[in-house]
């Protein structure tokens, strides 16, 4: 499975104002020890006091933190530090520039390409599959298959992907044989599954439908209105994209990419399972430090080589996150 | 995504996208699913012996799986985590998401962003940080499934926040608690048997998807030297692509059956939301009713 999973960004941000007076007034009064009745919940009297965070009711996050910190936390960090030091634990700075040297270098590039590609791809033509089914009648078969569909399939990397995926193209694979008989030979027009083309076609099987999951909401947030009243003043079909519609999806459509983008980035089971850990990606790099191969003086390159990733892929999730926020405001 | 269906269902319908060139539609729509349906047809097509040259089709492979050396052992072990996660998973995260929600609303954006790190930290790189950190751990945790557990837990945390938060976000959370602390029940007893009843659709997504997650799980498990069933197929297919097939094609169906699962919950609590919107508007009149049921 591939590290980033994104059910419905809409969820999150969307349901937060509603409950807020009742909610509000009553967590003034202690709903963990018995004080006074619920009566006059929402009245607003004690607007003030409404949000201050008390320093006692942070034990109720304890557990929480210390479970991030032990099991997400210490192996971050253990990464972060080993990065920069030298195989007798000496701080050094050698690790994490060898790794932006070749061969790693070609492994970035690689990985870069990889993912900018079956990114921008995924992106496109999941973006142009979701306004073809918006046409269609929301409780209609079409729309209702795709929705569950793309539900499923977007959670669908890792080991099983590969093994459907070289069961049909693969070496024995009955496309291929189909092709093979059809007097075509894929291998002799340079396509094997573990090549940049062959790569990018298996992982849009689960780019696409994530595409779909993330583009959606915002589809759907589109409201007729807005095209109507473009219209009724006299836009064109194009001039409602151009100035309406087009604006409002940029930042949705773009954190989508950065999304696929960090998606493709860190998968590593269907790469691995392709090509038995022979593509140099990154991620199969790191994988193949880690079972030894390695020479002496960098043991610690897997370190640096993770130590990069993080960068790479934190930051095109903090910019998705800060995108996607701005669509939360104008998407209810 | 709930909340819109009711508003655009209505004018979708009416609205000027339906003058769309129809055909275009449908040959885009065909393509997609040949992309979509035929790698399905092959493989399946390959686990019943499609691709043996003088045979016809057979069930023996699937039949002979049960006999293929570790495939029951291994199953049994990624059942077992993939229960172990979903509890563990809920035991942490129920009562953590209720708190924040009645006491620390200040926090939502912080223990949001929290959750949301696993996606910036590739499997990959907790793997490698795994050996570095628990080093001095006892081996029965560090070189055990318990280790997969705990790290499937943290994978699981950026759904979880999303499914439990849009759960909580929708029930009058503050008011049913004070309700239940003023009729003497305990905060063990409200939490059970109040807050958990009225989340259940948030919990059982969160926890399915939680499961499907554990079942598939390679990354971690291969790179860890841990045996699972992922692993086990991987291992296969070395030797013999058919079996490996076979039990990927298990592990799909299994984890797709799963899912299925969360995307009727979804559904069946759209079709429930008016009559939750009417309880909730009468007790609660400050609550714009649309808002309701807001998101999965």
């Amino acid at each position: 499975m591939t590290a980033v999973r994104e059910p419905a960004p809409a969820g999150a941000s969307a349901g937060a104002g509603s409950p807020a007076p009742a909610e509000a007034a009553s967590r003034f009064r202690s709903p963990w020890r018995r004080t006074g009745s619920a009566t006059g919940s929402g009245s607003g009297a004690h607007s003030g006091a409404t949000h201050r965070t008390r320093p006692l009711d942070l034990l109720g996050l304890a557990p929480f933190a210390v479970y991030v910190a032990v099991f997400l936390g210490a192996p971050a960090y253990a990464v972060i530090t080993a990065a920069f030091q030298d195989d007798s634990g000496n701080a050094t700075l050698s690790n994490v520039t060898a790794a932006l040297q070749d061969p790693y270098r070609h492994a970035f590039s690689v990985s870069i390409q990889l993912s900018v590609i079956s990114a921008v791809l995924g992106a496109v033509l999941g973006l142009a599959l979701a306004v073809a089914v918006s046409g269609a009648r929301r409780d209609g078969f079409v729309h209702r298959a795709v929705t569950t569909a793309s539900g499923v399939l977007a959670y669908f990397g890792g080991l099983p992907l590969a093994f459907v995926f070289l069961a049909t193209l693969g070496p024995q694979g009955l496309v291929t044989k189909w092709l093979n008989s059809a007097g075509y030979n894929l291998t002799q027009h340079g396509f094997v599954l573990w090549n940049m083309a062959g790569l990018v076609l298996v992982y849009l099987y689960f780019q696409i439908p994530l595409m779909l999951l993330v583009i959606f909401p915002a589809l759907d947030g589109l409201r007729p209105q807005w095209e109507e009243a473009a219209r009724n003043l006299g836009a064109s079909r194009f001039q409602y994209w151009l100035r309406v519609g087009g604006p409002l999806l940029a930042p949705p459509f773009l954190g989508a990419v950065l999304l696929l983008f960090a998606n493709a980035f860190a998968a590593y089971a269907t790469a691995y399972a392709l090509s038995t850990g022979s593509v140099p990606l990154v991620p199969i790099q790191i994988g193949s430090v880690m079972s030894g191969n390695v020479l002496a003086g960098q043991q610690n390159i897997g370190n640096a080589l993770g130590l990069w990733m993080i960068v790479v892929v934190g930051l095109v999730v903090v910019a998705y996150a800060l995108l996607q926020r701005r669509t939360a405001r104008w998407l209810r | 995504m709930t909340a819109m269906t009711a508003r655009t269902a209505t004018t979708a319908a009416a609205g000027p996208k339906r003058r769309r060139p129809r055909i275009g539609r449908a040959l885009l729509l065909l393509v997609f699913a040949g992309y979509f349906l035929l790698p399905l047809y092959t493989a399946v097509d390959f686990t019943l012996g499609g691709s043996r040259r003088n045979m016809g089709h057979t069930l023996s492979i699937w039949t002979g799986l049960i006999h293929q050396d570790g495939f029951t052992e291994n199953l049994m072990t990624s059942l077992k985590i993939a229960a172990v996660t979903v509890v563990l998973l809920l035991v942490l995260m129920v009562p953590t998401m209720a708190w924040l929600h009645l006491r620390l609303p200040r926090m939502r954006r912080l223990v949001e962003a929290v959750c949301l790190l696993p996606m910036a930290i590739p499997a990959v790189v907790i793997a490698n940080g795994i050996l570095g950190a628990f080093k001095s751990w006892p081996e029965a945790i560090t070189g055990s499934w318990w280790i997969l557990v705990f790290e499937y837990v943290v994978l699981a945390l950026p759904f979880t926040y999303r499914s439990l938060d849009a759960g909580l976000s929708a029930i009058p959370l503050a008011t049913l608690v004070e309700a239940a602390r003023s009729l003497g029940a305990s905060w063990p007893a409200t939490l059970w048997r109040v807050v958990v009843p009225n989340i259940r659709t948030a919990i059982a997504s969160a926890g399915i998807l939680g499961a499907a997650l554990a079942l598939g799980e390679f990354t971690i498990a291969h790179l860890l030297l841990l045996d699972t069933f992922p692993v086990w197929t991987d291992q296969a297919g070395q030797q013999d692509g058919e079996v490996a097939t076979t039990a990927a094609m298990l592990i799909l169906f299994l984890s797709w059956l799963l899912l299925m699962v969360v995307s009727h919950l979804g559904r069946s609590r759209t079709a429930k939301t008016p009559k939750l919107q009417k309880t909730q508007t009468r007790t609660m009149q400050s609550q714009k009713p649309e808002k309701v049921g807001t998101g999965e």
